[in-house]
């Protein structure tokens, strides 16, 4: 065996358990609902196959030969467990199906069961977003740690707390019934949404904490979208986050420096991802069933306009919030509106739109005080806006933002 | 719950501190000192000296040894502290991320002791 062999071995085994991971944790789980044992005997897998494939070559089904030394990784697991007559049906299940399954390429996908578990109402909503990105994506504690500002131990111990709960807590491994479905696909939908991690894309105050995870969410969108097809939000969540992702490019200058969607320059925006977009946005409208995600997505849509017109059609954009705060008032879609008719209607409706907001809620909440020094500017202000540039800038965790926000301050 | 954040800077960041109003790092400082403030979290804060006017004592076999400097010898020093009542660690790392002094050197977050080991020292 040489290096660069083994390199490629590493590759396609890490290319493998990327494309694979989801669906072997759902599989292997989902009569024995131990997400940790699944993982444990999945991880196993893949040492050994990092092991015997630089030797025996890559096996022309690696997901079927992963599946296959998972699950014997697992029945060992399970034995030692010293509860042997409580697993007796799972080892059953396992031993069963193993003949056909390790044999062929096609084993039931059962990402989506896995994708309502971890959103499922039982568990600590803090937790569906990295119970996904652990049991669909791979990825490990301390990297979902970081994204969330937890330290690695914490979240280690309540990712741990979590599969617990899902293994002894009677959660089922199903897709909800048709009564459920839209509550419990909003609470995966969200989830997706968290690990994305930008509230809204237009002022200063998107939140860089998930960014590092944007890949990861649209990965998790395409998986959903993928098992739900004719669903509008779905297809209304990829394409917000393809909006968003596409600007990426145009958010900072070449030192660095920030710079806010309404100077950024459209011609750095990647139009592939922007296409793609206003495909899924179009599918998603032509099913007339209208919500949160796909008219955030049309928000997104009417900004992204700009590239072919040259000028933001405000109105357009503050109806749309209109709609969005009808179904779903959340501070930043409030901040949000007030910024869209500051720009339609004027300065004054959009302060009056913010001071109509709850006060306690707003404390530590930057994008309202970006959005409020900056109408508070525009309506010549200077004294008020200076102290709410003041606390948008000590609420800031970017230091590009807090260097944006100081100077528009002076 | 009472937090300390303890700032740590790097010898650039002693650099920075000058007493100038218009110095975009004092600007950060003074914002994030008002959130603080506003928030209704602030407890109390201070910072330090440079770490060259530190001295450090110590008592050995009866012996005092005074040596110039700070105690630790690391790149990052202990600049200020800041402590903050809130309700967890997760929102004492929050503020911790937003600090000025996380984005060049370290803030170390930790919880105050208990209020009855606390009550044990000042009787």
């Amino acid at each position: 065996m040489n290096g660069s062999n083994q390199q490629d071995t590493h590759r396609t085994v890490e290319r493998v358990a990327r494309e694979s991971y989801g669906r072997l944790v759902a599989y292997l789980s989902v009569h024995t609902h131990d997400l940790a044992s699944a993982e444990d005997a999945l991880s196993n897998a893949l040492v050994s196959a990092l092991s015997h494939w630089p030797q025996d070559g890559v096996p022309q089904n690696p997901e079927a030969w992963l599946l296959t030394a998972a699950r014997r990784s697992l029945i060992d697991v399970i034995r030692h467990q010293h509860v042997v007559q409580a697993s007796e049906p799972s080892l059953a299940l396992l031993k069963e199906n193993s003949t056909e399954a390790a044999l062929s390429t096609e084993f039931p996908d059962e990402r989506l069961n896995l994708l309502f578990v971890c959103a499922h109402p039982a568990i600590d909503p803090a937790m569906h977003t990295p119970l996904m990105l652990q049991t669909v994506l791979g990825l490990d504690a301390a990297r979902i740690a970081q994204a969330f500002l937890i330290a690695p131990k914490t979240m280690g111990q309540r990712l741990f707390r979590a599969k617990t709960k899902i293994r002894s807590g009677g959660i089922p491994f199903e897709i909800p019934q048709e009564r459920d479905l839209p509550a419990r696909l909003d609470a995966v939908i969200e989830a997706i949404y968290a690990a994305f991690g930008i509230g809204w894309d237009d002022m200063v105050g998107a939140d860089q904490r998930g960014r590092d995870l944007a890949e990861e969410a649209i990965w998790l969108a395409r998986v959903l979208l993928q098992l739900m097809p004719s669903e509008a939000e779905v297809q209304g969540l990829l394409a917000l986050m393809l909006h968003c992702e596409a600007r990426r490019p145009a958010r900072r200058g070449a030192d660095g420096r920030y710079i806010p969607l309404s100077e950024q320059d459209p011609k750095q925006w990647s139009f592939p991802l922007i296409e793609e977009a206003e495909r899924h946005l179009s599918e998603a409208f032509t099913q007339g069933r209208s919500g949160r995600f796909q008219l955030e997505a049309a928000i997104q849509s009417v900004h992204a306009e700009r590239a072919r017109t040259g000028r933001t059609d405000w109105t357009a954009i503050a109806l749309f919030y209109e709609r969005l705060i009808r179904i779903s008032p959340a501070l930043g879609t409030q901040a949000g509106y007030a910024a869209a008719v500051a720009e339609a209607k004027g300065p004054e409706v959009g302060l009056a739109v913010l001071e109509s907001i709850d006060r306690d809620a707003i404390a530590d909440y930057q994008p309202y005080w970006a959005v409020r020094a900056h109408i508070l500017q525009r309506l010549g202000k200077t004294r008020e806006a200076a102290d709410a540039y003041d606390r948008a800038t000590g609420l800031a965790e970017d230091p590009a933002v807090r260097e944006f926000l100081l100077k528009r301050r002076s | 719950m009472q937090f300390a954040l303890m700032i740590y800077h790097t010898p650039e960041e002693f650099d920075m501190r000058k007493n100038d109003y218009s110095d975009p790092h004092l600007g950060a400082w003074r914002a994030y000192y008002r959130a603080l403030v506003d928030a209704g979290v602030y407890v109390g804060a201070d910072a330090l000296e440079v770490p060259e006017t530190g001295t450090t004592v110590r008592l050995r076999d009866g012996k005092r040894r005074v040596q110039d400097g700070p105690y630790a010898d690391t790149k990052e020093q202990l600049a200020g502290f800041i402590i903050l009542e809130l309700p967890s660690v997760d929102a004492a790392l929050e503020w911790a991320a937003r600090c000025p002094g996380a984005s060049i050197g370290v803030v170390e977050v930790r919880p105050l002791a208990k209020e009855a080991l606390r009550r044990g020292f000042t009787g």
